[in-house]
């Protein structure tokens, strides 16, 4: 926002409650009430009008509160913020930024526990990215505002109190790469935003068992880096998908017929997608555990694939 | 929310370059829109055919000042429309245009006085019917033709149609097919020009369908709260497709809807009327925020190419509305009043017109439909190395 001055956020308590996940604390201190907005709870309003301002060049990041209240927005997001640039012939341009946590929280209920990523995937002219760690959601902030595109950055309610050490000096990812968190020989995992962490202590007792998984946190929902993913199949020809998405229609689901599409000659074992139950995410602790995919059945599935 | 305003100076200087400034000359290999700058000719005081109702706010005067080629102009420019509209009608039926095509024939004097009162500069946002909205701020004929037959030569290069047409240059933002969408996007065009500090205003057109739109009062909340320069017009046609508006709305006074918002009623048939409404508009939006306009207005035509209009109202309202309150007559009549032209001068430019327009139908069809390379373009601004991609990071190459 230092750099920028057409950038400005606008989302329900961003200004001066500092953000419902301090996302955007001391902001409205700094750059004033202009630059960031407090808007009424009025999502299908303020998306418009924060695509209706990138119009005019300026880039706005619209969040949501929950990225479940941005269903309201979907004719915006859909038919608006994707497809302008394009029956517009290339007039206009859309730099808008929708970012906002989604996910399955600590018991926060069905509605808000929702996994947009599944929905918005087939809408043309978006780009999807999630970030997982510290370090890559600045860097993908960074380079999402900078976009000319509309992105949608997916964040993770649980994940907003990790702590990391990362650079001073300025940095910006690429939108469009995956990141490669283990290098392995046995087995490519994909995944993205929270699961990774789940990948990650599954890893653990694989290496104890003997496994080499090779993980890749794919961050880049859409478009997916088949040229990474690809690599690592060509390496290892045996995938596994663990997202937290439902298993209908989900990020997985894209993705394994990415993968078959595009790599079956390099592939030993079928596909194989872990994803979350096609439930309404029940409140009780036990029941919401059992609706996500846990380190155990990541454990036993790649046991499974290398048999 | 009374500190709004503070902004790095630098911001201004942005506002400029962003959205750049328009002449009052349209797009090249078009016509000059006719009441734009040159000799004037006499000047002459017009009375609106009735007074403004105002809510909330003190309704401007009946008397609009004018001058002989501002009238004139009027004529021409409505006359060029109508005849426009008639062509696409035909256009339509013969299966040259296809999909949805909503016209906008009667309702001339909102587009025509409304682009009288304010500059290029100011932005303007409607719904799907939007072909004569989009001559009005530069269009020209033969890329609305092109657009609509879905030729290259299009404004959209054949890939928007009908609903989807837009003219960056222009200060016009499209042509939107979803009901009351573009209500919000016009309130963040008007957010914009205020951020950029550049003393313009957006109109925000839709009809009194929209206007029961909840995203509609979303905004207007929220352009009330921050004090957007957003004037939104609703042109009530009475009829939201095929539902007149007493069985849609509890209160069809779509001028007093915006509750705390200030309201004018306008006779949307009277193209001085709509100037003055509109010249009034922007002087208060510029200083107060957010007003709504309701211009009472008719459409001939159904609802689009397929509704032939006639299943939920007579033909004889239609007839009736189309001698007594016909926006061309009423501006021909006070040609002859003012003997401007005689009546054998104006036939001619009329005949002039469907010249023009029937030039502009054989140029466009010369145009070709569009390659198919065309599929895979403007999905994403060009920069991240590939034209389109789906799920996958490269270019999509699909043979077609």
């Amino acid at each position: 926002m230092d750099r920028d001055p057409t950038v400005c956020v606008m989302g329900e308590d961003v200004g001066h409650y500092g953000g419902s996940y301090k996302v955007t604390k001391g902001l409205a201190t700094k750059y004033g009430d202009l630059r960031v907005l407090d808007t009424p709870i009025a999502e299908n309003s303020f998306t418009g009008m924060g695509i209706g301002a990138a119009m005019t060049g300026l880039r706005p990041i619209v969040e949501g509160m929950n990225m479940g209240f941005l269903l309201l927005a979907y004719n915006q997001i859909s038919n608006n913020c994707g497809m302008l640039h394009y029956t517009s012939g290339g007039q206009f341009k859309i730099p808008i930024v929708i970012r906002g946590p989604g996910g399955v929280g600590r018991q926060l209920g069905a509605e808000h526990s929702q996994r947009l990523e599944s929905y918005f995937q087939s809408i043309p002219g978006l780009q999807m990215v999630a970030c997982s760690t510290p370090y890559n959601a600045k860097g993908l902030m960074k380079a999402a505002i900078r976009s000319d595109n509309p992105v949608v950055l997916f964040e993770h309610v649980l994940l907003y109190n990790l702590k990391e050490r990362i650079p001073d000096e300025e940095y910006v990812l690429c939108l469009e790469e995956a990141e490669m968190v283990r290098p392995g020989e046995h087995v490519t995992i994909l995944t993205y935003s929270r699961m990774r962490y789940h990948v990650m202590q599954a890893a653990k007792t694989l290496v104890n068992k003997g496994y080499d998984p090779e993980v890749i946190d794919i961050r880049s929902l859409k478009p997916f880096d088949l040229y990474t993913i690809g690599n690592s199949i060509k390496k290892t020809h045996r995938v596994l998908i663990v997202e937290e998405c439902m298993r209908t229609g989900g990020i997985g689901a894209s993705l394994r017929a990415a993968i078959i599409d595009n790599f079956w000659d390099y592939l030993d074992a079928p596909v194989m997608c872990l994803s979350s139950q096609d439930v309404p995410t029940p409140y009780a602790g036990t029941l919401e555990e059992w609706t996500v995919v846990q380190p155990a059945q990541i454990v036993t599935a790649v046991e499974q694939i290398c048999k | 929310m009374a500190m709004l305003s503070r902004l790095a100076s630098r911001s201004s200087h942005l506002g400029r370059t962003l959205l750049l400034p328009r002449s009052l000359c349209c797009s090249t290999g078009g016509r000059h829109f006719a009441s734009s700058a040159g000799d004037e000719g006499p000047t002459f005081t017009v009375e609106t055919s009735v007074p403004f109702v105002g809510h909330r706010c003190e309704p401007p005067s009946r008397e609009v000042e004018t001058t002989a080629k501002e009238l004139m102009g009027f004529f021409r420019d409505m006359s060029l429309m109508r005849r426009m509209e008639i062509a696409a009608d035909a256009l339509y039926k013969a299966k040259l245009i296809r999909g949805f095509c909503h016209l906008y024939d009667g309702q001339e004097a909102v587009a025509v006085g409304m682009e009288a009162a304010i500059t290029r500069k100011d932005a303007i946002i409607t719904a799907y019917r939007d072909h004569c909205i989009f001559l009005s701020r530069g269009g020209n004929l033969v890329e609305t033709f092109a657009e609509l037959m879905g030729r290259r030569a299009g404004c959209s290069n054949g890939k928007g149609g009908s609903m989807h047409f837009y003219k960056k240059e222009g200060g016009f933002f499209g042509g939107h097919g979803i009901v009351g969408a573009q209500v919000p996007l016009g309130c963040g065009l008007a957010f914009a020009q205020k951020y950029l500090r550049e003393e313009t205003v957006t109109f925000a057109m839709y009809g009194d369908g929209a206007a029961n739109q909840g995203q509609l009062f979303e905004a207007l909340n929220i352009s009330a709260l921050w004090d957007l320069p957003a004037i939104l017009i609703c042109e009530n046609n009475h009829y939201g497709m095929g539902t007149a508006e007493w069985r849609a709305a509890k209160s069809p006074a779509y001028y007093k809807r915006g509750d705390y918002v200030p309201g004018l009623k306008v006779d949307g048939m009277d193209a001085f009327a709509v100037k003055q409404a509109c010249k009034f508009a922007k002087e208060h939006a510029l200083k107060n925020g957010p007003i709504i306009l309701e211009m009472d207005t008719y459409r001939y035509h159904g609802h689009s190419m397929s509704d032939p209009g006639s299943t939920y109202r007579t033909r004889d309202e239609i007839s009736n509305v189309r001698q007594e309150r016909d926006p061309i007559e009423r501006v021909r009549k006070l040609i002859l009043l003012h003997d401007l032209a005689s009546v054998a001068e104006l036939k001619d430019i009329e005949k002039e017109i469907r010249k023009e327009v029937d030039n502009a139908i054989a140029e466009a069809k010369e145009s070709p439909l569009p390659d198919p390379s065309e599929l895979f373009t403007d999905i994403f601004v060009k920069g991240c190395g590939t034209e389109v991609y789906g799920v996958e990071r490269k270019e999509n190459k699909i043979l077609i």
